[in-house]
């Protein structure tokens, strides 16, 4: 059976080339960055220019990039790295940053979560409103993992300026799919990862603006500036900036390509099933996300049924998780929990295609329709 | 999610899948809030449930336990159907994810309440 990935949110394949870039690092580059010998310094001069690519990317100095395992770790380095006193958030954090807040709390932190509006939007204002005497920190995604919708990060990053307040953002799922540039968007500390971009797992980045001062997580042998102690991983680090090169190179051809895509999906379903709404900003939003609600279904099933047909996606139903919470994203959007349980994410990536989208838009009508044919909220 | 071959049989293809316009009882459980409903429809014939149908709002667990529990109670005595626990639902269909048990309740428990309501007509 054919099958068609349409989960790209989660993650993504490694572009065929990115593997290309980091065979050479497993098996002839392979020394260790702070060895003093040849190997050491092959191995450095990969490092030192996979941080200049990365660093290109966002707008930054290489001397402001740090590598991590991903963006949870950047989330948790810079939350507890410069976090004391009172922090801000958003209601609609991803998990990496909202339980490492639950943990600050722990230690004495004070945290306010700033609500969002209907379609996932913070308000600049509340942000500001939020502000109190020992304010230290501002985090605030640039773009939402589950409904897509785009922050007005730059604003928000003006307001930590004038403050004289850190302004962190996690910028997983945007990178590559929106601009960044984070003197432009006043942005102190920034977080990224590499599997969301056609690079490999286990890598990641945190951006840390030249002056701010962070408390390490990972006490050892003063790698990455004594701010991430641990053997650099250079062939994930090689990915990864070779996938931030492409990203950087494909930019307005993927932006196009996947807009095209989106905007086909979300019409297609509009037109061929009723009660279908979108999650989400319909503008302010990732070129590539389509959060649809079906209502009367339960994404579950839902999600089942397209795997059964070889589509893949993901569901904010709290049927799905280990939690059985449904999503606090859209619960603070305001969506009722039984409209909640049949929304579904479509995360669309470089290498969909139109007729897998034309396969999709077959296939779901069906489905839906057989769904709803047993539900007992349906037609009352 | 890890479902047994027969879970997901019964998911692809339930059994007894609609309404009984004029039941003999009628059982709901569960509501829409949390996710999973479901409404078992009976007819009655000399102390036997002579027809059964489900309608399930709910994941691939609970419409596949629905499926599994009307088949198990056609043509059971009411006393049989009324003993029939979530444990004979789950084992029935080689059992659930853990996480997924409660959604076994759901299907007897409906039709428990269908039956009682025959019974107390």
């Amino acid at each position: 059976m054919k099958r068609i990935y349409l989960d790209h949110a989660a993650t993504t394949a490694v572009d065929r080339e990115v593997v290309q870039a980091m065979l050479p690092y497993f098996t002839e580059t392979y020394g260790n960055a702070s060895s003093l010998h040849s190997f050491g310094r092959d191995a450095k001069n990969a490092l030192d220019a996979g941080r200049q690519t990365v660093a290109d990317a966002l707008g930054a100095q290489a001397n402001e990039i740090i590598f991590t395992s991903g963006g949870t770790e950047s989330d948790n380095l810079a939350l507890t790295g410069v976090g004391k006193g009172h922090i801000i958030t958003s209601s609609i954090e991803h998990p990496a940053i909202l339980n490492t807040c639950k943990y600050l709390t722990g230690l004495g932190c004070e945290v306010t979560y700033v609500p969002v509006d209907s379609e996932g939007m913070v308000d600049p204002g509340d942000v500001e409103s939020a502000i109190i005497g020992d304010t230290t920190l501002i985090s605030v995604m640039h773009a939402n993992n589950e409904i897509g919708t785009i922050q007005p990060i730059s604003e928000i990053g003006a307001i930590a300026k004038d403050h004289g307040i850190l302004f962190h953002t996690d910028a997983v799922q945007s990178f590559g799919k929106t601009e960044i540039d984070v003197r432009n968007m006043n942005i102190d500390l920034l977080s990224v990862s590499s599997h969301k971009i056609y690079g490999p797992k286990g890598v990641g980045a945190l951006y840390i603006r030249k002056g701010v001062k962070i408390k390490p997580l990972m006490h050892g042998g003063g790698h990455e500036m004594g701010m991430r102690a641990s053997t650099e991983n250079i062939p994930g680090i090689v990915g990864f900036a070779k996938a931030a090169s492409l990203a950087v190179e494909r930019f307005e051809s993927d932006t196009r390509h996947l807009t095209g895509l989106k905007d086909m999906l979300i019409a297609g379903v509009m037109d061929s099933i009723d009660d279908v709404t979108l999650n989400g900003n319909p503008t302010e939003r990732l070129p590539n996300n389509a959060n649809l609600r079906f209502a009367f279904v339960e994404g579950e099933s839902l999600l089942m049924h397209l795997d059964m047909k070889g589509i893949a996606v993901s569901t904010g139903s709290a049927c799905s998780s280990a939690s059985l919470d449904p999503s606090h994203v859209l619960l603070a959007i305001g969506i009722a929990p039984e409209d909640i349980h049949g929304s579904i994410r479509f995360t669309l990536g470089r290498g969909n295609t139109e007729s897998e989208i034309k396969y999709v838009l077959e296939v779901l009508p069906e489905i839906v329709g057989k769904l709803r044919a047993m539900s007992p909220l349906a037609g009352r | 999610m890890d479902y047994s071959e027969k879970v997901m049989d019964h998911f692809a293809n339930p059994r007894n899948i609609g309404e009984i316009s004029d039941a003999d009882g009628v059982g709901t459980v569960g509501n829409p809030t949390c996710g999973d409903m479901t409404t078992v429809y009976i007819r009655v014939t000399d102390g036997r449930i002579a027809d059964i149908k489900f309608k399930t709002f709910g994941c691939a667990a609970a419409i596949a336990t629905a499926s599994m529990t009307t088949e198990l109670a056609l043509g059971m005595t009411l006393d049989d159907a009324l003993a029939m626990s979530r444990n004979d639902v789950a084992d029935a269909l080689d059992g659930l994810p853990a996480v997924k048990m409660h959604c076994s309740n759901l299907a007897a428990d409906a039709l428990h309440a269908a039956i009682e309501e025959y019974l107390a007509k």
